[in-house]
């Protein structure tokens, strides 16, 4: 492969991977929030947004440059068309943060109300497939990227579970409602990241192998 | 912007009554590679060989306007030539070695312009060989003819001739058109290389090659710079709606 192009797609991937971290430090921290009702931290992720879309946009171009100057063909094509379509799914996991960010507020202004309601065991599972996708990312490598993909239907169980949950919670404290609804949000918000963090891993694996392997059908 | 290495002003250039270029003014930064790009009969070329004056050898050349190197308009008949071609090299689009060994090749310009003492050709040459990564392959030819060596190492030798007389610019009319792809990916790099002490000009038919190996690219229509901007603005979000239509393949 010719030096420059390499230059470039080194550059590109340390980019994407940066976008990674970040993205994933603030679902963290969006969780935490909650945990902790800690409404400055999820005002923070509210106001710092913007610096997730700008490098998203910054991604973006990269790609479309690297695309324009040195057609890449095969495994390099791969990688850029992974890299803008994995990129897209960050800035929108990046939303999600927002998302919960926001719910915590809601949640932080009533007073805590003790329900049955387990949303540390799925922002923990949920976080850990993302973690996992990117891990996936970082080390090329198609066989986590594979689990990652398995496991999204162990997160879509759990999402069920947790959907349950919350309307027994309703049953049980009626008057409670607008409480309940913003943990019935979080479960949603957290099932579109587990989402996400599928695409992102279905993206490694084509990139990897040439394989489509969303909407369980393979070429 | 950087230092600027040529500027052009308001350059026109007649061939008898055939306007070849109009209006030309750019400023071609030092140090970087510049990139000419346009269709057959644009006046890339043309524009390429005012930079050391070569249209001067074609019958009823006229030129007006200024183009300024190291801080003189060029086109002065005070220029002297033979200085203004140490400071701007040219590298041609068939390698074009002359029929002597490689190292008379590199040494030749140097008897020439005086520019060494003999005993000084050795590291000369060896340095030069090594600008364009050739000594490995050819410590031990040296004095094998220049014509014996494949097309590609006959244009890196083309490339290393030029280096000894110190040249600031390096101007190349389409020096990857005569090699296949893999001796053209070879050139592009030692382009990127060259481009760290030399500013390069390069005309090219292959608008990839524009973009893969330029900083800067200008593209021409008709004689005319129709516009003149970063290589990647101009491969991905252009300006004009020519340059867009010419980059996408839709003329020329």
């Amino acid at each position: 492969m010719p030096v420059h192009l390499q230059k470039e797609i080194d550059k590109l991937k340390k980019q994407i991977v940066l976008l990674a971290g970040s993205v994933e430090k603030r679902v963290a921290d969006a969780v935490k929030s909650i945990d902790q009702r800690d409404a400055e931290l999820a005002q923070r992720i509210k106001d710092t947004d913007q610096a997730i879309d700008q490098t998203e946009v910054e991604v973006e171009e990269e790609c479309l440059k690297i695309l324009a100057l040195y057609q890449p063909v095969a495994m390099d094509l791969r990688f850029i068309v992974a890299v803008l379509k994995i990129n897209s799914d960050l800035e929108r996991i990046g939303d999600e943060a927002v998302n919960i960010a926001g719910r915590s507020l809601n949640i932080n202004a009533y007073p805590k109300i003790e329900i049955n309601f387990d949303l540390k065991t799925l922002a923990r599972d949920v976080m850990a497939m993302l973690k996992r996708s990117l891990d996936a990312l970082v080390n090329m490598d198609a066989v986590m990227a594979h689990a990652v993909i398995d496991s999204d239907d162990e997160i879509d169980e759990t999402v069920r579970v947790l959907f349950q949950q919350v309307k027994n919670e309703v049953r049980r404290q009626p008057e409670k409602i607008d409480y309940m609804i913003e943990y019935m949000r979080i479960n949603r918000h957290l099932e579109r990241i587990a989402d996400h963090a599928t695409n992102i891993a279905e993206d490694i694996v084509y990139m990897i192998e040439g394989k489509i392997v969303r909407h369980n059908y393979e070429t | 912007m950087n230092e600027i290495s040529i500027e052009t002003r308001a350059l026109d250039l007649f061939y008898g009554d055939f306007q070849a270029l109009t209006g030309i003014t750019l400023d071609i930064p030092a140090r970087q590679v510049t990139a000419l790009i346009g269709p057959s009969g644009c006046g890339k070329s043309t524009l390429l060989r005012v930079f050391n004056r070569m249209n001067d050898l074609i019958d009823g050349v006229r030129i007006s306007g200024e183009v300024i190197i190291g801080g003189e308009n060029i086109l002065t008949p005070a220029t002297d030539l033979l200085a203004l071609r140490e400071k701007v090299g040219m590298v041609f689009q068939r390698p074009n070695p002359f029929p002597l060994s490689v190292y008379e090749n590199i040494v030749f310009g140097l008897a020439v312009h005086r520019l060494a003492r003999r005993n000084e050709y050795a590291d000369i040459v060896e340095q030069a060989l090594r600008s364009v990564l050739l000594w490995d392959d050819l410590k031990d030819r040296l004095h094998y003819s220049a014509l014996k060596l494949s097309l590609e190492q006959q244009q890196r030798l083309c490339i290393a001739r030029v280096l000894p007389l110190k040249p600031q610019i390096l101007l190349m009319d389409e020096p990857c058109s005569a090699l296949d792809p893999f001796a053209t990916m070879h050139i592009e790099e030692l382009m990127q290389e060259l481009k760290k002490e030399y500013t390069i000009v390069i005309v090219t038919h292959n608008m990839q090659q524009a973009g893969r190996a330029s900083d800067r690219t200008g593209f021409l229509y008709l004689g005319k710079l129709i516009e003149f901007d970063e290589t990647v603005k101009i491969f991905t979000k252009p300006a004009q709606t020519m340059t867009e239509n010419y980059i996408s393949g839709r003329f020329g």
